[in-house]
């Protein structure tokens, strides 16, 4: 199977005058339709790197290929749209839009893409309310729901343009232990029905051992990669 | 660009207390705006109009020995053609003459009109008190203060010692006020048949005079007519005569337009300041679009059309404010005759000039949030939460 991410050195500093170095010489490859989970205790650099991965931060060192291609080499414009098509989002504190319905929160980054919104696309926002098991909220205003239901609400967005890759930091973080399982069985049938790849940041052992391989990130790096 | 529209209108509806006092800071920054611009521009009108409203704007005059124009048919057909703007163009023949009753004499000037197009100018008809307008041969009107002062009435004889020599009868058919004591005290006016036999002018005028529909363009008007009609007549227009005027009218203008920049200036300001405060508001919204992928110039976008619409907003709730208040000052400020103290003038296009200028500044105004949100990276939004 190809790779669809890869960290070549990756390295990542922050701060000017005191420098914090956080991620050291990463490299990493994924493969497509995988299932993944990064593991690490809070600090170790896990968030940064995922971050770098969905090209939302930039390494201070090395490249990062997402498809094949070098983010670095890309424009403002060319990084929005590839994180518009290739790349889908879920946050640990669910980031949808208060001020828009769930579906119309689903519907966003296809209309950040294309405009207008036809029938067809109306109709997939639809079922993929329907597989987070949400058609009866769908309607309801992001900050009228509970929060498993924002949870959802931002897999089915993350789904909207049937991206390759999924980056989740964390979507069970503030969830109960229920709510998480559900979530994370979803995921994992979209992995296999919709063959996307996912990289899921979590701390909980039980969901990571569920994934096909595990990255233990210590100390900004790689510590243990099953 | 529809996306950008639509997510800065949710922005706005989501917040609508806040919305509404940007747009409400705006209106009366337009009210007020439209309702000084009315008052001033009313109070304008109001004073050209008592001044020259009913004189002549624009004379003719001959440069000839005489000061006396032959053969004026083709003159008044020549000045009708000449602009559009020209209106009430009438014949005048005057002179000085000496009027005496009762062994009294008055110096007077004697106005021969042509009653049908000089109503336009002077308004005889609704300004004569006593009396009938003096249409047949040898009958005068007299103005208020005259007849007052030398106790003349309605159908008395006077007599008028011209440059003819001989002294010469006239009846007094009415007595007018043109409400300037000055005038009332010196104009007699005729028929120009009368004036002309008084002064034994045969069938020559001493002026044409007449108005503009557009007082302000007497001067280039004047030129123009002066440059057609040649060296031979004289054109003079209100203009040159009312220097004074003139100023005081240019200094209220321009206390007028202080007043209506620096409101618009701190209504820019405000603006401004909430807008920039929104865009903290709003920067976690704007990260999450980021991150989706939405492109910097379509972030900007949302911060301009909410300027624009709460620009448009505010425009239409300030035309509403102002005309209204401009109604209630012309309704409540009044004289005790029930006439406003000051007609207010509702020009439209001032009102659509300070619709279009608000709009304007507060889409401006969005240039700065604009500018942040552009420059915001979705980043230090997702480290944070």
């Amino acid at each position: 199977m190809a790779n669809v991410i890869e960290l070549k050195k990756v390295n990542k500093e922050y701060g000017t005058q005191i420098k914090t170095k956080v991620l050291f010489d990463i490299d990493l490859a994924v493969e497509a339709g995988s299932f993944n989970s990064i593991i690490g205790q809070s600090g170790s650099g896990k968030s940064t790197l995922l971050n770098i991965v969905g090209t939302l931060d930039q390494p201070t060192e090395g490249e990062v290929l997402i498809n094949g291609k070098r983010t670095d080499k890309m424009n403002k414009n060319e990084l929005a749209s590839l994180r518009n098509e290739t790349l889908g989002f879920i946050f640990q504190f669910h980031y949808l839009l208060p001020e828009f319905t769930a579906l119309e929160n689903v519907l966003m980054p296809y209309r950040i893409q294309y405009g207008k919104v036809p029938k067809e696309t109306l109709e997939r926002a639809n079922e993929l309310m329907d597989l987070v098991g949400l058609e009866k909220v769908k309607n309801n205003l992001a900050s009228n729901m509970s929060g498993g239901q924002q949870q959802r609400t931002a897999i089915a967005r993350a789904l909207m343009n049937s991206p390759k890759i999924i980056l989740a930091d964390e979507p069970t973080g503030n969830l109960d232990s229920d709510t998480s399982e559900t979530i994370y069985n979803l995921l994992r049938d979209i992995n296999q029905k919709l063959g996307t790849t996912f990289v899921i940041i979590t701390h909980d052992r039980r969901i990571a051992e569920k994934a096909d391989r595990i990255i233990e990130i210590k100390d900004g790096r790689i510590g243990l990669d099953i | 660009m529809k996306l950008a529209y639509n997510i800065a209108l949710r922005f706005l509806k989501a917040s609508k207390g806040q919305t509404f006092l940007i747009a409400l800071g705006i209106a009366i920054g337009v009210s007020v705006q439209i309702f000084i611009g009315s008052l001033i521009q009313g109070l304008q009108i109001d004073l050209v109009d008592t001044t020259i409203g009913s004189q002549s704007q624009i004379t003719i005059t001959s440069q000839s020995e005489e000061k006396l124009i032959d053969d004026y048919q083709p003159l008044l057909e020549q000045v009708a053609e000449s602009d559009s703007l020209l209106q009430h163009i009438t014949p005048v023949a005057q002179g000085q003459a000496l009027m005496s009753y009762d062994e009294e004499n008055y110096s007077v000037l004697v106005r021969g009109l042509d009653f049908d197009t000089a109503d336009g100018i002077y308004k005889l008809s609704d300004r004569l008190v006593d009396g009938d307008m003096a249409t047949g041969d040898m009958e005068v009107m007299i103005g208020l203060d005259l007849s007052e002062e030398a106790g003349i009435a309605v159908g008395d004889d006077i007599s008028f010692l011209t440059n003819v020599g001989q002294p010469q009868t006239a009846k007094v058919a009415g007595v007018f006020d043109l409400e300037v004591a000055n005038l009332n005290k010196s104009w007699i006016i005729s028929s120009i048949d009368t004036a002309q036999s008084l002064f034994s002018y045969d069938d020559r005028i001493s002026s044409v005079e007449m108005q503009l529909s557009d007082v302000f363009a007497a001067d280039v008007v004047a030129e123009q007519l002066q440059s057609v009609l040649g060296d031979e007549l004289l054109v003079n227009n209100w203009k040159a005569e009312n220097a004074a005027l003139l100023s005081g009218l240019n200094g209220q203008s321009i206390s007028s337009y202080m007043i209506q920049v620096f409101v618009m200036i701190s209504v820019l300001l405000g603006i401004a300041s909430v807008l920039a405060i929104t865009v903290i508001q709003k920067s976690r919204q704007i990260g999450i679009l980021k991150a989706m992928g939405i492109r910097d110039s379509a972030a900007s976008l949302i911060f301009l059309f909410q300027g624009l619409l709460l620009g448009i907003a505010g425009a239409i709730l300030g035309i509403l404010l102002g005309v209204g208040l401009a109604f209630a000052f012309t309704k409540f400020a009044v004289d005790p005759d029930g006439a406003p103290i000051i007609a207010l003038y509702i020009n439209p296009a001032f009102i659509a000039l300070s619709a279009v200028f608000a709009i304007t500044v507060s889409t401006l105004a969005s240039l700065i949030p604009a500018r942040k949100s552009s420059k915001l990276n979705p980043i230090e939004v997702i480290r944070n939460g």
